[in-house]
Formats: structure tokens, C-alpha cells, sequence
């Protein structure tokens, strides 16, 4: 039931939506979908990756190798926080805590430019060192199977450009958010698209969890 | 027996507040986020697709009447049957039935005001007109020459033609499909009316719901597909590449784990429509409601653990062959659950032929024929043979043309009363689909034949002793382009000098005809509240076994 | 959904579990243990997933509709895998 007063307040209920309640179940089926795409999307690569490296344990475990374990590792950390940062302005914009909302969101964007910092680090790295096989560079492999060696950063190229690629997007995504929330916006009923946001985050996380042992930890080092 | 009424006509007059009089600027159509003017521009655009894939089609029957090539160059002739595939697949068959009929109705069905997500929607239309703009772009510069199905290597290395901008046409369209299909799902869960349970359903929304599960668990992987073929060739990432130890396999894998179920895509909302219209023209509920709405989520499912057919001779392991085609073997069941309960639906009722009865008819019959001969090719050993042959040619093109797009056209015609608020012309409409079904059995049927006895499929040139079947396909396929122009002419008479039609000319059952033709934006006057059963024609027809009140 | 209060400190704890589970799966990977390497990373990752999933995206309080979506996603994952699988680690048999 609406009741109208003279001037209208915006109302988080859009019009074809009974209840709210009804507007954020929809909303929130409506990313897990979304989600079940990207799950199918990244599977294709991820089984790509199953087929080649059972085909060649070893060169992979040896391309594996020449990653660089370290920044890997910060990575992985980087976007632990950034999900718990994602976490923590989902709960502050629900809560009515702009200030906290603007810097978590804030956090978490910065996290995230941290993380294509460092990879953008690791891609110049693998370029100087004659391991970015794209493009018609020269790839300088010294050991066995190099076919495969070369396989193995042709997938290590495509998986983490996808990744990088979905990251970026949620980047944008984060900076309309932080714009949205400068002006006094996405608070409590109108809270939906942090919590939104938040899912696509953290899935992009989850996908990095995976990557980086199949990428990383190949064999012991 | 239901006829057009058109009692009622003045009282949908009076008060211009439809959905097509709320607006008449082209402003007020291109930013529209009423599904209904979305289900109409779709209508616009697949249309025209439908009609440039068929003008390709036009150009490969004429010069497949001869022997020798002697109408195109073989490399254009190989761009025709490509850019025929590529429109008629990805632009007129997957989106047709969800995105016209589906977004016009799967609401007002529903009882709802809108679908979910509205603005998603309007979005995935710019995104399929985007995505069209790339595939059209790519023909007019010099098309494409691999087939609709992308096969690497050549795909991804050696072909010269326009693989690159066909791919990222078709990448970007599938985003449609995606946002379609996960604009259904979160409707049909969301979004019914109260009293509107499950069971209550009509059978198109359970077959829209599990097509919508296919459109959005399989087009990522086509995404993946294209995805890889271009990076291949603009990066030089050579996932496919046996040099790297790369497999060409591995993208057909990956190819038709989507297109497989895509051709449930194209079939299952044709079943839905099927649901609808005979228990309409029958006046009886549907024989096994729950049997055929199960099957639906079957076909989605099974959909799935097939894919493997398409690869028997391309040098998969003989062990998955075997398994796939058992699996596809089960695949047929619940279509064929399908077949006998519409079969079972006609006995006792009170069976009228207008067009959409007509259409369905013919979906049935034409549909169980290339079911069955989908059968024949599950079975590894007659696939040897048959594969990349007319026989294939066929059996798909029963399925896609004698199933989807008559079910398509049986579903334009039965609710175009209730989209435009007009009546069509009942016998240059009947009239039409007769022609069409003759015109399409005399263009697919020697192709059976053609391929059983070895025509191979994408040649430009064959053996002298097929030219007399080639000859009959083609004159068929002049009389079915010749049926398809109809409909195209009187629908848009009707627009203009049609008899205006009363909110439910059928007489049928659904809360979309609970509301005028058309309806107005927000679809209902009043949210309605349902408790009757589905299909409850006696009730509608006043016809008791045992006391009929309400 | 909106959630109480009480949050925060979950999501703390998972953080630190998550955390630590990064050590340890790093940890491992110095060490020879054959087989065994790709199994125990496979594991930990699996856990770090499901305790982002549960936790910070909520599915251990979602309706059960959620729950069955994020199921099939992960099923049809399956799908994709042990069908094509089925293909490649049987080419050798014959």
C-alpha cells in the first residue's frame, strides 16, 4: 500500500515490484544467475588448463616455476582484504555509516588497483624475460617441452587477463558506487547495489583462489 | 468452438490507454522499459534478420539447382550457407520465441506488471542490435567462409575472411540471450501472482523457465569458444594449437556444449506455444499437465550430456562416442513424453483448424519426423555415414524450420489479437501455412534422401545423379520463401484494416487474456488473483461433468 | 539482506581463517609431496571458496532458491569437466 504525500520522497521500490522485500530477493537472484554465467564462462579456461597440464605434468610444474611465488602470494592477500573490505561497506551502507561506507569502498578500490599494480608488474617481468609467448614475441624457453612450457603461459596469460579484465570492471563499478555514496545515496533500504556489488566481488576473489595455486603452485618449489 | 469475436470492440476504444498509445515518438519507443514495445522491437529486428538469412539461403538453392558452380564463386558460395547459418542461428532462432513472445506474454501471463528487471531488458536489445551490427558489418565487408560452427584450425589460423568481427557479433549478442534468460527465471520465481502456484503454471511458462536455464548456464560457453578463437588470432594464444600440444578438439568441446542445448533453446519455447495452443482449439486441458511440464526441465537438463554427437568422427574417444550416444538416446524421451501427450490432448476434444492449430498440427508431425531421424544419426554407426551429409542438412532443418518456426508463427498468429489488438486474416492465413507446410516438406525431404545416399553438406558442386532431388528442394524452397512472404504482408495489413478484436477472441485460458487486446502499459487494471487450474476450459465453456460451479 | 550487527565479527574471523589458510597452502608448496601437492592445495582452496561463499556473500543465510543456484552452477561446472574429461583421459584406452 503507497501513500502519497504532497512532495514525493524517492522510494527505493520500483514500480512493478510489490514489496521491497520482494525487490531485493529479485535482485539478488538476479546476480547469483549472473554469477552461474561467469562460473561457466571461467570453467571453460579452467578446463582447457585440466587437459593441458595432465597431458605434461612436468613442463607445467617447470613454467610454474619462473612465476614469481612472492607477489603471487601478495596478491592472493591483497584480495582477501579487499573481499573483507567489500564485506564490511555492504554491512556500513545497510547501517546508515556513510563515512565508513565511503572509506571501505574507497579501501577496497584501492586494494584492487593494487592488485592490477602487481600484476601489470609480473606481466612487464614476463615480457622482459622472453616469457610472454603473444603477439609473435619470442618465447625463451632453455629447458624440455617447450611447447608445452609455452602452453602453460599462454593459459597463465588468458586466465589472469580474464580475471584482471572482470576486476577492472568491478573497479568501474566500485568508483559509480563511490560517487553514489559521496552524494548521500545507497543507504539502508536503498542499500541493494553495495550488497550486489559485494557478490560480483567476492566471486571474482574466489576465482583468484583457485588461479593461484593451479598457476603458482605446481608441484613443490 | 472458438471464433474471433469482436464483441467488446467498442469498449476497447473508448479508453486509449494501451500500451502502443502511450507514447508515439521514437524517443518513447527506444527508451521504453515496458517488456511489451521491448517484445515489439525485437519482433522488428529478428524479422529482418530472418529475411537476410533467408535471402542467403535464396542465393545457395539457386545455385545448388545445378551440378556445377556456376552461380557464385565457391568462396562466396561458402560465405552464403556461413552468413545463412550465423543469422538464422544466433539472430533469428535463439532470441525469436523468448525475446518476441516471450517478453510480450511470459508477464501477463504471470499476472505481473513487467518482467524483473525491466531496464536489463531494454539493455539486452541494444546488446543483440549491437552484436547484429558487428555480424552484418562483417558480411557487407567481405563475410565469413568457416560455417557457423567456427572449427579450428582453420578458425583460428588459417581462414581469411572475417572470423574475428563475426565472432565478436555473435560473442556480444549472447549477452542478450544471457540477460533474457536470467530476466525469465527471476519473473517466473518472483513475480506470479497470488494463487498463481507452480502447478497452476501455464505450459509456456515452464517451457520459457527451462529454456531460460539453458540460455544461461550454455552461452558462456560459447563465449569461451569465440573467446579463444579470437584471441588465437589477434594474440597468437594458441590454446587450439598442436604445436603447443594443443587441441582443435577441445574447441568443439567447448563449441557445442552450447550448441547443443542451443537447439533446445530454439525447440522448447516452440513446445511451450504447442502447450498453448491445443488445449485452446481442443477445449480440454492438456493430457498430462505435469508430465509435459517435468519434461521441459528434462529436455533443459539432459540438453546438457550430449554435446559428444557432434564429435563422433572428428576423432573423440571412441569410449565418450559410446556414452554420448546412449545419453542421447535418453534425451529423446521426454520429447517424446511431449509428442504423445499433445497426441493424447486431441482425443475427445472438440478440435477446430484455425492457424494456430494449423501450425501446431504441423509442428507435431514435423517435429516427431526429425526427432526420429535425430535417432538414427544418436546411433554411432549410421553417424559414420551420415555425418557432414544432406541427411543431417534434413533432420535439423525439420526440427528448426518444420519445429521452431512454425511454432513461432503459430504463436505470432495466435496472440497477435492480443499484441495489436487486431484480428488477421483467418483464411490468407490458413491459407499460408498450408503453403508453408508444403513447401517445406518438398524442400527438406529429398534432402534426406540426398544425404543418404551421400551428398556431403556445404558443397558447392555435386555428382550429375543428385541434380533431380537438388532440383525438387529447391522449387520447394521457392514455394516456402513464397509461404513465408504472406504472413509478412497480411500482418502488416492487419496493423491498418484488421477487424479489432475483443480482449479474449479465442475464448482461451491464461490471465493474458484476462486484459484487453492490447493491454494497456501496466498490463492489468487490478492485480488478479488466480484460483482456478490451469487450462480449465470446461469451466470456460460452461461445459459440467459433475456440476460445474465455479 | 540486511544483517545484524554481530557480522563484523564473522567476517573478522573468516578473514584471519582465510588468511591462514593462504600460509599454509604456501607453506605446503615448499615441500615434496608428490601427488599429494595438487590434492592438499585443490582442498584448501576448495575451503577458502566455500568460507567466502558462506560468509561474506552470505549463502549460509540465504533461502534455499540461492542455495540450489549456486549448486547448479557448480554442477554444470561438473558437467563441462567429467564429460569432456571422459574424452580425453580415454583416447589412450583403445
Amino acid at each position: 500500500m503507497r501513500i502519497e504525500t504532497a512532495p514525493r520522497a524517492p522510494s527505493p521500490l520500483a514500480h512493478h515490484f510489490d514489496d521491497i522485500q520482494q525487490q531485493h530477493e529479485a535482485g539478488e537472484l538476479g546476480m547469483w544467475l549472473f554469477l552461474c554465467t561467469e562460473i561457466m564462462f571461467f570453467g571453460g579456461l579452467f578446463l582447457a588448463y585440466t587437459i593441458y597440464r595432465t597431458q605434461d605434468e612436468a613442463a607445467f610444474a617447470a613454467a610454474s616455476h619462473e612465476l614469481d611465488l612472492f607477489w603471487g602470494t601478495v596478491n592472493t592477500a591483497v584480495l582477501l582484504t579487499s573481499s573483507l573490505t567489500m564485506a564490511l561497506a555492504a554491512h556500513a551502507a545497510e547501517s546508515f555509516q556513510r563515512k565508513q561506507l565511503l572509506a571501505l569502498l574507497a579501501a577496497t578500490m584501492v586494494l584492487g588497483c593494487v592488485f592490477i599494480g602487481i600484476k601489470g608488474m609480473e606481466y612487464h617481468h614476463k615480457y622482459i624475460h622472453g616469457l610472454m609467448p603473444l603477439m609473435g614475441l619470442p618465447f625463451e624457453w632453455h629447458g624440455a617441452s617447450s611447447g608445452h612450457a609455452e602452453m602453460f603461459f599462454d593459459l597463465y596469460f588468458l586466465m589472469t587477463g580474464v580475471h584482471a579484465l572482470h576486476m577492472l570492471i568491478g573497479l568501474g563499478v566500485l568508483l559509480a558506487l563511490l560517487v553514489k555514496a559521496n552524494r548521500g545515496g545507497l543507504q539502508g533500504d536503498f542499500a541493494a547495489p553495495v550488497r550486489i556489488t559485494g557478490l560480483y566481488w567476492h566471486f571474482v576473489d574466489i576465482v583468484w583462489v583457485f588461479l593461484f595455486p593451479l598457476l603458482y603452485l605446481i608441484g613443490a618449489r | 468452438m472458438p471464433s474471433p469475436s469482436t464483441a467488446g470492440a467498442v469498449s476497447n476504444r473508448t479508453p486509449k490507454r494501451d500500451y502502443l498509445s502511450a507514447g508515439y515518438t521514437v524517443r518513447s519507443w527506444l527508451l521504453t522499459t515496458d517488456h511489451k514495445r521491448i517484445a515489439i522491437l525485437y519482433l522488428l529486428s529478428i524479422t529482418l534478420f530472418f529475411v537476410i538469412g533467408g535471402l542467403a539461403a535464396t542465393v545457395v538453392r539457386l545455385d545448388l539447382m545445378t551440378p556445377q558452380a556456376d552461380l557464385v564463386e565457391t568462396e562466396t558460395f561458402n560465405k552464403l550457407f556461413t552468413a545463412h547459418g550465423v543469422i538464422m542461428v544466433f539472430f533469428f532462432l535463439i532470441p525469436s520465441i523468448p525475446a518476441v513472445l516471450g517478453n510480450f506474454i511470459v508477464p501477463l501471463m504471470l499476472g505481473a506488471r513487467d518482467l524483473a528487471f525491466p531496464r536489463l531488458n531494454l539493455l539486452s536489445w541494444y546488446v543483440y542490435v549491437l552484436g547484429g551490427l558487428f555480424t552484418v558489418y562483417a558480411l557487407l565487408a567481405g563475410g565469413v567462409d568457416t560455417g557457423w560452427t567456427f572449427y579450428a584450425p582453420y578458425s583460428s589460423t588459417y581462414s581469411n575472411t572475417y572470423v574475428m568481427a563475426t565472432a565478436v557479433g555473435i560473442f556480444i549478442t549472447g549477452f542478450s540471450s544471457i540477460l533474457t534468460g536470467l530476466n525469465f527465471i527471476v519473473t517466473i520465481h518472483k513475480m506470479r501472482a497470488p494463487g498463481l502456484t507452480w502447478f497452476r503454471l501455464p505450459l509456456f511458462i515452464w517451457s520459457i523457465y527451462a529454456t531460460s536455464i539453458i540460455m544461461v548456464l550454455g552461452t558462456p560457453v560459447l563465449a569461451i569458444s569465440l573467446f579463444l578463437v579470437g584471441m588465437e588470432r589477434l594474440l597468437g594464444i594458441g590454446i587450439f594449437d598442436p604445436r603447443l600440444g594443443g587441441d582443435p578438439i577441445l574447441f568443439q568441446h567447448l563449441f557445442w556444449f552450447y550448441s547443443h542445448p542451443a537447439v533446445y533453446i530454439m525447440i522448447l519455447p516452440s513446445m511451450g506455444v504447442v502447450s498453448e495452443i491445443i488445449p485452446c482449439f481442443c477445449r480440454k486441458r492438456p493430457f498430462g499437465y505435469s508430465f509435459i511440464g517435468f519434461s521441459s526441465f528434462a529436455i533443459a537438463v539432459f540438453s546438457f550430456l550430449v554435446w559428444g554427437h557432434h564429435l563422433f568422427v572428428s576423432g573423440q574417444s571412441i569410449y565418450a562416442g559410446m556414452v554420448f550416444s546412449i545419453l542421447s538416446y535418453l534425451v529423446a524421451i521426454p520429447s517424446a513424453v511431449k509428442v504423445f501427450n499433445w497426441t493424447a490432448s486431441l482425443h475427445k476434444g472438440s478440435i477446430s483448424f484455425e492457424t494456430p492449430m494449423l501450425y501446431a498440427l504441423g509442428f507435431v508431425g514435423l517435429f516427431t519426423m526429425g526427432g526420429l531421424t535425430g535417432l538414427f544419426v544418436a546411433a554411432l554407426a549410421v553417424d559414420v555415414h551420415v555425418h557432414d551429409t544432406y541427411f543431417i542438412v534434413a533432420h535439423f532443418h525439420y526440427i528448426m524450420v518444420g519445429g521452431a518456426v512454425m511454432g513461432y508463427l503459430g504463436g505470432i498468429h495466435f496472440w497477435w489479437p492480443k499484441m495489436t489488438g487486431r484480428l488477421y486474416p483467418e483464411g490468407w492465413a490458413r491459407f499460408s501455412a498450408i503453403l508453408i507446410f508444403v513447401g517445406f516438406n518438398l524442400t527438406f525431404f529429398p534432402q534426406y534422401i540426398l544425404g543418404y545416399l551421400g551428398m556431403p553438406r556445404r558443397y558447392h558442386v555435386y555428382p550429375e545423379e543428385f541434380q533431380v532431388l537438388n532440383v525438387m528442394s529447391s522449387a520447394g524452397a521457392s514455394i516456402l520463401g513464397l509461404g513465408y512472404f504472406f504472413p509478412l504482408t497480411y500482418l502488416i495489413w492487419s496493423l491498418m484494416y484488421g477487424k479489432i478484436a475483443s480482449p479474449n477472441p479465442w475464448r482461451a485460458a491464461g490471465l493474458e487474456w484476462q486484459t484487453t487486446s492490447p493491454p494497456p502499459t501496466d498490463n492489468f487494471a487490478e492485480t488478479p488473483v488466480v484460483v482456478d487450474e490451469a487450462y480449465d476450459y470446461q469451466h470456460i465453456d460452461g461445459v459440467s461433468p459433475a456440476g460445474g460451479a465455479t | 539482506m540486511p544483517h545484524k550487527p554481530a557480522d563484523v565479527r564473522v567476517y573478522g574471523i573468516v578473514f584471519v581463517a582465510l588468511l591462514l589458510l593462504l600460509a599454509l597452502t604456501v607453506a605446503t608448496a615448499e615441500h615434496d609431496l608428490g601427488r599429494w601437492n595438487f590434492g592438499v592445495a585443490a582442498v584448501i582452496a576448495a575451503v577458502k571458496a566455500f568460507l567466502i561463499a558462506l560468509y561474506f556473500m552470505h549463502v549460509r543465510d540465504s533461502t534455499p532458491l540461492i542455495k540450489l543456484v549456486v549448486a547448479a552452477g557448480l554442477l554444470w561446472l561438473c558437467i563441462l569437466f567429467s564429460l569432456s574429461l571422459a574424452d580425453y583421459w580415454t583416447r589412450a584406452w583403445l
